[in-house]
């Protein structure tokens, strides 16, 4: 690891202004996967700033609203009564990622801030738009298995690697922010970007922004829920797919309906038009086909991962049903 | 066995040559780092709890197994170098250094971490317990006696970080089933692949009632 500054400020003011002061600065937080990219030289930080003592660690509920602070670990939002109770979708999707180990470390902001985990993104040697803007992309005709099916561009077809965020944008969570200008409120669904012209950008971060908390409104989907996530291996692996239902259901009608996908695309994706063809009609495998049906029409596939398509109806229709428990 | 598996398990108790090789490295290896290490240890400023420079050593208060240590370090060491490279803690060892095998696994404040992806200073003020501090004397520690009595290792070099992760498995309350158990253990990969066994010695620990 190259060598670099080490701030820990004491205040959020003086977290801020130390990243804005200097370019290559970078906050820490866990540090899971900033030091294994600064260990394998993608990032190379002239300084970091360690926002561990900040007072961003708490979940409190108050107006049905859901506040996790930013430096909340994902295993204390996993196992906390309130997630649990209103938002159990985020408790499983949690669960789904990483390790009891990493889940201890891993914050509720840094997770929103990981980087994509495409092999070519991760090797130095390799061309990789996200890492060298105008290098070029290694995994266009290059062994992309784990790559995206929807919403790539020419310049980069990287996968956003979170389960958390997967649920989040179901639950149409808002991220806070304060920066050098002041707060301000993204809602998830803008919060991560599509690749277009610009891959080296992740977010809609400004220069100098801190993630201070997310909030998640007051939601049915207490009962209904399910994260499937397909993956390599039965656990601790990335998702080829994953899938965040949930449901809300009165009568054997649907009511309401939010569908999001893990590990197809470079930012977290809802599947607004599959949900819409969902609500008002009845909990069956058949309704949850079409719905399957209608979330992949805009697949685009590449050389290794067309699997990925059938795979994504299958979780669909699965994880309804699991949800439904039909 | 009160610390970790032998590294060299057909000499047991002697330090060999290979041993004698990696104390000499690590003496030389300090020696350098003195040569070539600035003495000055920066203040914190006056809005930052507290700051290092490039190329300069930060104080860090530790508990390490119970004892209080005031060290010197570099911001870019992690825990887990630090507890091999500086304090000679082998026990706790260095598998991929990425996260992905949990064999560096040890417990801060009581909640197990894999100590390759923190820094040794971002843990400030807080108290380390590593396989070297799990037995009582010459006692081992529940889990320590049942992945003996059930074999739950080959060749060891997981084992460490095993033990820890199976301790903080039981003591979470994750570890009410078989299937749990995998779950909450799939962060530590055996390549030998003696998972049955690992599993079997957590669930005797966790059906006897012990207190871990």
């Amino acid at each position: 690891m190259n060598q670099f500054s080490y701030v820990r400020p004491a205040s959020q003011q003086a977290a801020i202004d130390a990243i804005t002061r200097d370019s290559s600065a970078r906050f820490i937080a866990g540090g899971t996967n900033l030091l294994d990219l600064m260990k394998n030289g993608v990032l190379a930080p002239e300084k970091l700033v360690d926002i561990n003592r900040l007072p961003l660690r708490n979940i409190t509920l108050n107006n049905n609203i859901l506040h996790i602070g930013a430096l909340t670990l994902n295993s204390e939002v996993a196992a906390h009564p309130l997630i649990k109770t209103h938002h159990p979708l985020l408790s499983q999707a949690l669960l789904a990622g990483a390790s009891q180990q990493l889940r201890n470390m891993a914050t509720t902001g840094g997770n929103m801030m990981q980087r994509t985990r495409c092999s070519y993104f991760y090797d130095t040697t390799m061309p990789c738009n996200k890492r060298t803007p105008g290098s070029g992309c290694g995994a266009i005709g290059g062994v992309n298995r784990m790559h995206a099916i929807f919403g790539a561009s020419d310049q980069c077809i990287a996968v956003h690697p979170s389960d958390m965020c997967i649920a989040l944008v179901a639950l149409d969570a808002t991220v806070l922010v304060a920066g050098p200008k002041g707060n301000r409120r993204i809602p998830f669904g803008e919060f991560h970007r599509l690749p277009g012209n610009t891959p080296d950008q992740d977010n809609n971060l400004g220069k100098g922004e801190l993630i201070t908390g997310i909030e998640i409104p007051h939601s049915p989907f207490t009962n209904h829920v399910y994260y499937l996530k397909v993956r390599d291996r039965a656990s601790y692996a990335f998702a080829l797919v994953s899938v965040a239902a949930a449901l809300d259901i009165s009568n054997n009608t649907i009511r309401d309906a939010r569908l999001a996908m893990g590990g197809v695309a470079h930012k977290p994706w809802r599947l607004h038009e599959a949900e819409k063809t969902l609500i008002g009609k009845t909990p069956t495998v058949e309704n949850f086909r079409i719905a399957a049906t209608v979330a992949t029409q805009s697949a685009r596939t590449y050389q290794h991962n067309a699997f990925k398509v059938p795979m994504a109806q299958n979780s669909i229709v699965t994880a309804l049903q699991k949800a439904a428990a039909v | 066995m009160s610390q970790a598996p032998n590294e060299n398990p057909s000499c047991p108790g002697k330090k060999d040559k290979h041993e004698a090789r990696r104390d000499f490295l690590k003496q030389s290896s300090a020696l350098m780092a003195l040569a070539f290490t600035p003495p000055l240890v920066v203040k914190a400023g006056e809005h930052d709890e507290a700051i290092a420079g490039l190329f300069e050593k930060m104080p860090v208060s530790l508990e390490i197994n119970g004892k209080a240590y005031q060290l010197s370090v570099e911001p870019r060491v992690t825990l887990l170098d630090l507890l091999r490279e500086q304090l000679n803690l082998t026990g706790t060892k260095k598998g991929c250094d990425h996260g992905q095998c949990g064999a560096c696994t040890v417990h801060v404040n009581g909640q197990r971490i894999n100590a390759c992806l923190t820094l040794a200073v971002m843990q400030e003020g807080k108290k380390i317990t590593t396989i070297e501090g799990l037995a009582q004397g010459d006692t081992l520690h529940p889990v320590q006696e049942a992945f003996i009595k059930h074999d739950g290792f080959q060749c060891g070099y997981c084992t460490p970080g095993q033990i820890m992760s199976a301790v903080a498995c039981i003591r979470e309350g994750h570890a009410g089933s078989p299937e749990e158990i995998r779950e909450f253990m799939s962060g530590n990969i055996c390549r030998c692949g003696a998972y049955d066994n690992i599993v079997a010695a957590i669930t005797e620990v966790k059906q006897g009632g012990h207190t871990v």
